[in-house]
């Protein structure tokens, strides 16, 4: 007979504030098969798990549930305060009072009688749990580092320097990402590219990294420890491996107008390029978009001046398939561009530039050389104006969030200005100044007070143009909602951090969840933030949210970590909650009819023929199997299953209907 | 009918609606406390006999959600459950049941405002209906139709 034991948590005020937890504990002690329910403050403490433990020994607990938080919180913990004391930990269940009762309803009568009834649905639907094994597999140590970014490449040598092998997939013709393109970093001032390139140079010579620049995921399959990732790799029409790097393609190729993706439009490119002189791996690719040889079919010129005869204008793309065991997520993110300022005139004045387009001017390798000219004329502007939070916490932009990195790149931005244009003058409208990091707030006074950035707090409502000067309109809320109007000669836009283009096929690909906003989602806000939902894939850097350097590069050997753990273990446990088909003895052998209707729903082909043969091998009947190490439960089959042959672990029929028999019913 | 207090079961996938369901709670969004929720897998895994079963044994409206199509943590569950759902709202209309009473819906693991409204709309609209009590006449009604026919 089934003992069942009950423990309600307080979650410190969280549950007990709403929920009367002396009489859930009460009620549901009283309930059939429970012989012992108890109530406490923090469940997951150790005393609370120690509680829980004693409690199975002493009253030799055939089921456990415990009553408090979100089993996406804390079922792994309290399934292993059950597996410590002796108890199949598959014999442990949640009642979520918490997120589902106590945090969403008003302190009442009605709350209460909610929680025990929660209580008493997976009371019943524990007796009919079954104690189950772990399912046993392998692990391939190999990870996938998906951008190449500073996250990634952080990620990729922390993983390779643990001594596992590392595949990095980067979707431009070089790794570096959008460090590469800031000309210095706040708040240091330290120069981008020298801090960057040697680690881009170390990923390229390390023995354990492969890299697939200029390639995209495309697929995957599998599960943690034994993904399968399909990479296609684009056609770069050259041959790498010949290919020395020597760029004479380059400087002979005739088309020469392309705006430079690097140089953010603001400087050209020919066809067969290298996005900039930095560039890991440094050898160029074709843009076969642009090139003549593809739009008109002939030129040719590389192929003709090309030393090592490297160029292959026939190569395809081509698709790989690989192991690997991890995957860390680091895509980046972009910024909002054009069309999103009409009032700002963002794409209609030449002079009215974004933040990275600044970063280019700043930067001694841009198309200035580093100094700060006008992109209309080439002169040097007298007075620049930079709007901070141009669509962040914005909600009528949609666009609640704040890009957290904007405050600082602004306060440096205006301050690189100053350093370069003496008698110029910086002005800054902003919201709030959140400077929050180690010496953040000093760096933005530095600004104000030794390089007389003048701060203006307000929003600016318009800039439009006069006399051949940008006339910026704004409001001064520090005195008095002041109107304030400034003739400027170059206005630059701190425009919010997007989520990367192409995000949200790549969540669907991997199967992450990711947030309104398309941002890949954390599995946890707190306490799981390089996790994702599903098992084995991490997120590291602005792939997440919009982050700076050195967040992302914390974030990326938080993520390595994670891979490094999973890459400690020959073998991974799984949880044992797959679907599986009944067996009895001849001549039935299963209520399986072999319609095989389950065989194209199962999106992981984890359902097999197997036949049972008499002894001279004549096949009687050919029934559905489950392989185990395939199947992920999603339990689809299930519900398919015309003669309610397949039955799922952990969701069995038996467990569901009871819960729904359980909820409707009063005891 | 003032003091009708419906009885609404909530059939969710683990990875979206669920989690949805716990961000309602994280944000403190208060909802109607007449739905209770049963946790599955994945919406693919709802076997929609259970909606019969949930309905023979008193329930007065009923909520399917999972994740949005193309999101479904195992690629197509959600799209299987869509095309279960197309067939047996025709069966069970045909069958006399009163589809005001179930609510078919996408909720994602960010939309936690989205639950607590996709609730409150489904307990309001359960509440304006009425107790199902309708479920049980019309079953005794074939059965005893059957009886007569023998």
């Amino acid at each position: 007979m089934a003992r069942i034991g009950v423990f309600i948590c307080h979650c410190g005020e969280n549950i007990s504030a709403t929920v009367d937890c002396t009489k859930v504990c009460e009620t549901t002690a009283k309930l059939k098969h429970v012989a012992y329910a108890t109530e406490y403050k923090y469940m997951c403490s150790d005393p609370g798990q120690s509680l829980i433990k004693e409690a199975i020994k002493k009253y030799n607990l055939t089921g456990v549930v415990v009553s408090a938080c979100s089993p996406r919180m804390h079922e792994p913990t309290f399934r292993k305060a059950c597996a410590e004391a002796g108890l199949n930990p598959f014999l442990c269940e949640m009642a979520n009072l918490r997120e589902h009762c106590s945090w969403v309803h008003e302190k009442s009568e009605s709350t209460t009688q909610k929680a025990i009834d929660i209580v008493r649905i997976l009371v019943e639907k524990v007796k009919h749990n079954a104690a189950l094994q772990p399912i046993r597999v392998p692990v391939t140590k190999t990870a996938l580092v998906i951008g190449g970014g500073i996250a990634g490449i952080q990620a990729a040598l922390d993983i390779a320097n643990c001594g596992h092998k590392v595949i990095m997939v980067e979707r431009s013709p070089s790794i570096g990402g959008h460090m590469s393109q800031l000309s210095e970093t706040f708040p240091t001032l330290d120069c981008s590219q020298c801090i960057l390139t040697p680690r881009m140079v170390e990923v390229l010579q390390h023995p354990n990294i492969t890299l697939y620049s200029y390639a995209e995921v495309e697929g995957l399959d599998g599960f943690i420890g034994n993904f399968v990732v399909k990479i296609r790799k684009k056609a770069k029409s050259l041959d790498e491996k010949v290919c020395t790097g020597c760029g004479l393609c380059i400087t002979k190729c005739p088309v020469k107008k392309i705006p430079n993706e690097f140089e953010q439009g603001m400087g050209f490119r020919h066809a067969i390029y290298v996005p900039f002189p930095q560039a890991v791996p440094n050898k160029p690719v074709i843009d076969r978009e642009h090139c003549t040889y593809y739009i008109k079919g002939k030129c040719k010129v590389c192929e003709i001046v090309c030393p090592t005869k490297a160029i292959r204008f026939d190569q395809p793309d081509e698709v790989i398939e690989a192991k690997v065991g991890a995957i860390v997520v680091a895509t980046g993110f972009d910024i909002k561009h054009a069309d999103f300022f009409p009032e700002y005139g963002y794409g209609k004045y030449k002079d009215v530039i974004d933040g990275l387009q600044f970063e280019r001017l700043a930067s001694a390798s841009g198309p200035t050389s580093g100094e700060i000219l006008r992109p209309s004329d080439g002169q040097k502007p007298k007075n620049i104006v930079f709007i901070a939070c141009a669509g962040s916490r914005d909600p009528a932009k949609g666009i609640a969030y704040c890009s957290k990195i904007c405050c600082m790149y602004t306060a440096k931005h205006a301050m690189l200005y100053k350093h370069k244009v003496h008698e110029g003058n910086a002005y800054v409208f902003y919201m709030d100044i959140r400077s929050a990091g180690k010496n953040y707030e000093e760096f933005v006074h530095r600004a104000i007070e030794e390089d007389h950035v003048n701060y203006i707090r307000g929003r600016v409502s318009t800039v439009y143009e006069r006399d051949g000067k940008l006339i910026v309109k704004g409001v001064d809320t520090l005195l008095g909602a002041q109107p304030v109007e400034i003739v400027a000669d170059m206005v630059v836009l701190a425009t919010a951090g997007i989520a990367n283009n192409g995000a949200e096929q790549l969540a669907q690909r991997l199967h992450i969840s990711y947030d309104s906003h398309k941002f890949f989602a954390e599995a946890h806000p707190k306490l799981k933030p390089v996790e994702t939902n599903t098992a084995g894939i991490f997120l590291a850097g602005a792939c997440q949210n919009p982050k700076d350097i050195p967040d992302s590069v914390s974030q990326a050997s938080g993520a390595a970590v994670k891979v490094a753990v999973l890459f400690s273990q020959n073998e991974l446990t799984r949880e044992p909650l797959v679907a599986v088909v009944n067996r009895m003895g001849p001549p039935m052998y299963s209520t399986c009819v072999g319609c095989f209707m389950c065989q194209p729903v199962c999106p992981y082909q984890a359902i097999e023929r197997e036949e049972y043969k008499t002894r001279d091998g004549k096949v009687i009947k050919t029934v559905a199997k489950i392989n185990e190490g395939l199947c992920q439960g999603c339990g689809t089959c299930v519900a398919l299953c015309r003669s309610k042959s397949i039955d799922l672990y952990g969701y069995t029929n038996e467990q569901v209907y009871t819960e729904v028999v359980a909820l409707l019913n009063d005891y | 009918m003032s003091d009708f207090e419906p009885k609404v079961v909530a059939f969710v996938c683990n990875w979206c609606t669920y989690a949805g369901a716990d961000l309602t709670g994280t944000s403190r969004i208060k909802y109607a406390s007449n739905v209770k929720i049963i946790r599955f897998p994945c919406t693919g895994r709802i076997d929609f006999m259970l909606l019969l079963k949930s309905f023979a044994n008193g329930a007065d409206g009923i909520i399917i959600s999972g994740c949005h199509p193309n999101d479904c943590h195992y690629t197509s569950g959600n799209f299987h459950a869509k095309r279960r759902w197309i067939m047996f709202k025709e069966l069970m209309d045909f069958m006399g049941i009163d589809m005001k009473r179930i609510t078919f819906s996408w909720v994602s693991a960010a939309e936690g405002a989205r639950w607590a409204e996709v609730v409150n709309t489904t307990v309001a609209r359960v509440r304006e209906l009425g107790p199902y009590v309708s479920y049980k006449q019309m079953v005794n009604t074939h059965i005893e139709e059957e009886v007569t026919n023998e």
